[in-house]
């Protein structure tokens, strides 16, 4: 089974993202990369598979240069070989570009599975799994938290708001998965090694025959208008229990009307 | 007025409250069209539509709308947006509403907005992103504007419109048929109100110290007639169920009050509630950051301020 995973590289939630002045794009270069968390799940996932069916694992990631950093994680997690979509002009794409592009590109390797992590930590639309669907007309298997391949059927647990449906369809297949879906493995000392010598072909868009017009920050179907920095909530009320604590809560709550 | 298009999310044939924001907010811009996919449309629902200002109703009640993931709505929608060249598609931001304006942004060569927290003139949409770090006003620049608006962004407001019935079918593609639901598993959730639509959310945290522990988060949650969170750290415990976790690997809630007790409020929790309109806090470290956003916050132990909370709110009601 020829098993692609989507791999995001997104700035470390834990330092301080912001957006360009310039060109009202996401500042990559002021934060650390690191995989997208929903993204190493993905990862796992494929692995797991790959284990029960046997096949092939490529790491796909569309992204700066810098990316590599990513993929070879994922290489390292027990991944075969990878494929990295970089090109200046793919710079500030919009997901309807993104997936475009990404389609683009599996059109070209080919795949019985594509598996994404159901959103990114940084622009968390949580769109591209249902795009990719949309545009290689394949099986929608979208926000799993469980995934069962049986010869050519695929069936998943896809949550939902009341608990999950049980959904199937044969292969090829777009499935994202949730968080918790399994336990992703940490990288071995062997397979840190392993990866750096493992295939990672890189394409430009034309490899890919995307078009540029279809790309990029001049393509996006939707511009930022203007931002800036959240202000800061205005300070607030803060008590110490003096065995009164949840009484005066309960004074605060009646004066906003909740109670 | 042009025409707006409100997918109607709706369960067991009752509307759900996020579609009478919808309506309230597609009636300021335009005027509003309930759409209205897959079967059990009752009289009392389309009642409720035409209440909260639907001008028309268009309703696609074939079972095989539902049978399948996702791509039947998209396809639903892409035919109205073809047919009646509506100004807009709004729908709620849920993870499956975001994944129908996806398909649809696709189908209809249209630009999509996520999450907006609110929406004004030209479709012009206000979005909190970077767990609430920044606040970005965004605008779609090709097609018609699909936006999908987060629950509880606007409050919702009767103003009766005419709800003219319109049945609409259609043909779905083969690969709209591509995801067949076999089963639909309904998990209890009590009698409480759905998380993300929740207007009041309890979420409870590591201080909360155990799955037992809960039932403490869960007393304030059925006074307030609130729906239950919790942080990652106690659901990673094992604590309280995964579907409940509120944070940015979980479910983004963005209720009227979030009242998180022994939660530290680290960016991880954050960028799932920051939105929340009034925040209380219940901790015992007074150098937690969830005190930086809270309105009101109380420093010390949950399990003596709780319930003392809870019984305060019993009392009041």
């Amino acid at each position: 089974m020829n098993i692609v995973v989507c791999v995001k590289q997104v700035p470390d939630t834990a330092t301080e993202r912001k957006l360009r002045s310039d060109d009202k794009t996401l500042d990559r270069d002021a934060v650390d990369g690191v995989v997208n968390e929903l993204d190493e799940y993905a990862v796992e996932e494929a692995l797991k598979l790959k284990e029960a069916h046997g096949g092939e694992v490529t790491v796909l990631t569309m992204g700066p240069g810098r990316a590599t950093e990513t993929i070879r994680k994922a290489l390292a997690m027990g991944a075969d070989k990878a494929v990295h979509l970089t090109d200046d002009a793919l710079h500030g794409s919009d997901a309807l570009s993104t997936s475009y592009a990404m389609a683009q590109v599996l059109k070209k390797i080919g795949f019985d599975l594509v598996i994404l992590g159901s959103e990114s930590t940084d622009a968390r639309t949580g769109v591209l799994a249902a795009m990719l669907a949309e545009r290689l007309g394949a099986p929608q298997l979208t926000l799993a938290k469980k995934v069962d391949i049986e010869g050519s059927e695929i069936v998943i647990q896809r949550i939902t708001d009341y608990g999950f449906d049980k959904v199937a369809a044969q292969l090829p297949a777009v499935v994202s998965v949730v968080e918790k879906i399994n336990d992703p493995r940490y990288p071995s000392f062997k397979g840190i090694m392993a990866a750096k010598k493992k295939p990672v072909e890189t394409l430009a868009i034309a490899d890919a025959e995307i078009a540029a017009d279809q790309v990029g920050l001049d393509a996006a179907w939707s511009e930022v208008v203007e931002f800036a920095a959240a202000p800061p909530r205005a300070a607030g009320t803060i008590v110490k229990d003096e065995g009164d604590g949840g009484s005066k809560a309960a004074d605060f709550l009646a004066s906003k009307k909740f109670i | 007025m042009s025409e707006i298009l409100v997918l109607v999310e709706h369960v067991d044939g009752e509307v759900k409250k996020v579609t009478l924001e919808l309506l309230t907010l597609a009636r300021s811009l335009g005027a509003p069209a309930a759409v209205w996919a897959g079967p059990g449309i009752t009289d009392a629902a389309k009642a409720r539509l035409a209440e909260y200002g639907a001008e028309k109703i268009y309703v696609a009640g074939a079972d095989e709308i539902v049978d399948y993931v996702v791509a039947p709505k998209a396809e639903l929608l892409a035919q109205l947006v073809a047919d009646k060249s509506p100004a807009a598609v709004l729908v709620a931001a849920t993870t499956e509403g975001k994944e129908v304006a996806g398909r649809l942004a696709v189908k209809t060569d249209s630009g999509v907005i996520t999450d907006a927290v609110g929406l004004g003139e030209g479709f012009v949409a206000d979005q909190s992103i970077f767990g609430g770090g920044v606040n970005v006003r965004s605008k779609v620049r090709k097609g018609t504007p699909i936006v999908a608006v987060r629950p509880n962004s606007t409050a919702p407001e009767a103003v009766a419109g005419a709800g003219t019935e319109e049945q609409v079918s259609v043909t779905l593609t083969e690969s709209a048929r591509a995801a067949r639901v076999l089963e639909r598993v309904k998990q209890e959730k009590g009698a409480r109100p759905e998380l993300t639509e929740a207007a009041i959310v309890v979420s409870g945290g590591r201080g909360v110290g155990s799955a037992e522990n809960f039932s403490i988060i869960e007393g304030l949650a059925d006074a307030l007639g609130a729906a239950v969170g919790a942080s990652r750290a106690a659901t990673d415990a094992g604590w309280y169920p995964h579907q409940f976790q509120v944070g940015q690997t979980g479910k983004t809630v963005s209720p009227q009050l979030y009242i998180a007790a022994g939660i530290s409020g680290a960016i991880q929790h954050r960028a799932g509630m920051q939105t929340a309109k009034t925040i209380v806090a219940i901790n015992k470290d007074p150098e937690a950051p969830i005190f930086e956003l809270a309105d009101y916050g109380v420093v010390g132990d949950l399990n003596q301020v709780v319930p003392q909370l809870t019984e305060e709110v019993t009392k009041r009601k």
